[in-house]
């Protein structure tokens, strides 16, 4: 059941300031509203995975793990290989994380990304199709939150993404519908590379790429996903606040030209 | 001309019936196309366990589930990670309507059984759990209203139902408060250019607009009928 959260932990003249400075188009740390924090990509860190990479917005970090394997397709897809995404807001990244099985906050923050990945078709699936109805690769996604620092969302989808642009799968023949693999590698067959752009809104203002303490004074986030057409491919709005629908479409525009510097900041890296 | 012949901006028939449920504080009921959908609502009441207590206002809480039986294949009881996440949006989009503040230290319970689905059930759960905290006398700035808009065939259409939902383009849910001007929930997925996006907005809203008109009404079925004569029959049947 989804329950109304705490009051977030801030102290009031912080929240304050957030909000004054938020009405005078400036923030905290000095950024414009249209500022992204400092990001930094590194893919391929982890070896014994097939693709994998490190993203860190300010104060975020967070890793991205690819396996592929073997398994079944879903009934209504027989002929497409399988992505599945799943998050952990591991403790150690903060206080207010929790053991224990995901909460609803890291199956939105997972199904989010697995938004923008799937309706953009990311990953050409129809490729990872084996044996139609029997036997496909699935890709695991598995997004581990190392440090929060704010717009998990957005750091989140960039590692995912840096991370299958870096993912090496074994070249494989078919014999007798079973794989034999070759010892050479390819890459993920990718088609599209979506890239969402997250804001807060504050008083009136909307900012993206919130921190911590933006969230945690904000009244509503909205996450606009692009593909690389400039197609809007996912939307997500969360936090208990209102938006006016002017504002969802300045958010749209926002993030078709936001998005654009970001994806060749990803395809750089990976 | 769509799948189910209507036009692109026509809603499927909507049927909203409050006050359906004896226990509950509140309840509501929606058919919209094939979907069923039965809200109630209990409290404000104590919260247990008491650390749940939100000392300025009262605390929300929201489920929304699927029935086993409610699609073609049968549903797995457990919920599913999309129930969890619909929960929390359907949550948040009422939120903004419900004056909180009035009941400190308290919990308001949302329960949404979606009996029979057919596209769209976040959003007719909203409709109806709006009529059901309006039905359980919880004060709220405004109902809220929702619908959703989408793509399919190439076409910008709204209130998509299972199949176009499927096998469309884009679906996009919209939860508005008419009379405020804002909206509480928004989500997409699919693909829609910067144009469709606003096309499709925009239809969606239409479609919370006229979907509002039909909240009122049920309530005023409800309701406005009760004259008093009708009240005294019913405190001397309740006495009896």
């Amino acid at each position: 059941m989804s329950t109304t959260p705490q009051i977030p932990v801030i102290t009031r003249i912080e929240r304050n300031s957030i909000h004054e400075l938020a009405a005078k188009g400036l923030r905290l740390d000095g950024r414009g509203i249209l500022d992204y924090r400092e990001i930094k990509i590194e893919a391929g860190i982890i070896e014994k995975a097939n693709g994998s990479a490190q993203v860190t917005l300010g104060k975020t970090r967070v890793m991205v793990g690819i396996k592929v394997e073997l398994g079944d397709p879903f009934p209504d897809t027989p002929n497409e290989g399988v992505l599945t995404v799943n998050a952990e807001l591991t403790p150690l990244a903060s206080p207010v994380f929790e053991l224990g099985p995901p909460g609803e906050n890291a199956i939105e923050l997972a199904r989010v990304v697995d938004r923008n990945l799937r309706e953009s078709k990311a990953v050409d699936l129809g490729r990872l199709c084996i044996v139609p109805g029997k036997k496909v690769f699935i890709v695991f996604v598995d997004i581990n939150i190392l440090d929060h620092g704010g717009n998990l969302i957005d750091a989140s989808t960039y590692a995912a993404l840096a991370a299958l642009l870096n993912t090496k799968m074994n070249e494989f023949e078919i014999k007798d519908d079973e794989v034999v693999y070759k010892d050479s590698r390819q890459p993920l067959p990718m088609n599209n590379y979506p890239v969402p752009v997250t804001f807060a809104k504050i008083g009136k203002t909307l900012m993206v790429d919130p921190c911590l303490k933006e969230e945690e004074s904000m009244s509503t986030r909205l996450t606009v996903g692009i593909e690389n057409e400039d197609c809007v491919c996912a939307v997500q709005k969360g936090g208990m606040g209102e938006l006016d629908p002017n504002e969802v479409k300045a958010a749209v525009e926002i993030a078709i030209t936001k998005s654009r510097e970001l994806r060749t900041l990803i395809k750089e890296a990976a | 001309m769509r799948l189910d012949g209507r036009r692109p901006d026509e809603l499927r028939p909507i049927k909203l019936e409050v006050g359906v449920l004896e226990n509950a504080y509140g309840s509501a009921y929606i058919e919209q196309g094939k979907n069923r959908i039965l809200v109630g609502i209990y409290g404000p009441r104590e919260a247990h366990p008491k650390h749940m207590f939100l000392p300025d206002r009262a605390t929300i809480r929201c489920r929304y589930r699927m029935a086993p039986f409610s699609t073609e294949e049968r549903k797995n009881p457990a919920p599913s990670r999309r129930e969890i996440e619909i929960s929390k949006v359907i949550r948040e989009a009422l939120e903004p309507s419900v004056i909180s503040e009035y009941y400190p230290r308290t919990v308001i319970d949302i329960f949404i059984e979606a009996l029979q689905c057919d596209g769209g059930t976040r959003c007719a759960g909203i409709v109806a759990a709006s009529l059901a905290l309006a039905d359980a006398g919880i004060p709220m700035r405004e109902l809220v209203s929702a619908c959703s808009a989408g793509k399919v065939d190439g076409q910008v259409v709204s209130d998509l139902f299972d199949l176009e939902d499927k096998y469309g383009q884009a679906d996009m849910p919209v939860a508005f408060m008419p009379n405020l001007g804002v909206i509480t929930l928004i989500q997409m997925d699919g693909g829609l250019s910067k144009q469709e996006f606003e096309k499709a907005l925009d239809m969606a809203l239409d479609g919370c607009r006229q979907i509002r008109n039909l909240q009122v009404e049920a309530l005023k079925r409800r309701y406005q009928a009760t004259t008093d004569t009708e009240v005294a029959r019913d405190i001397s049947e309740e006495n009896k």
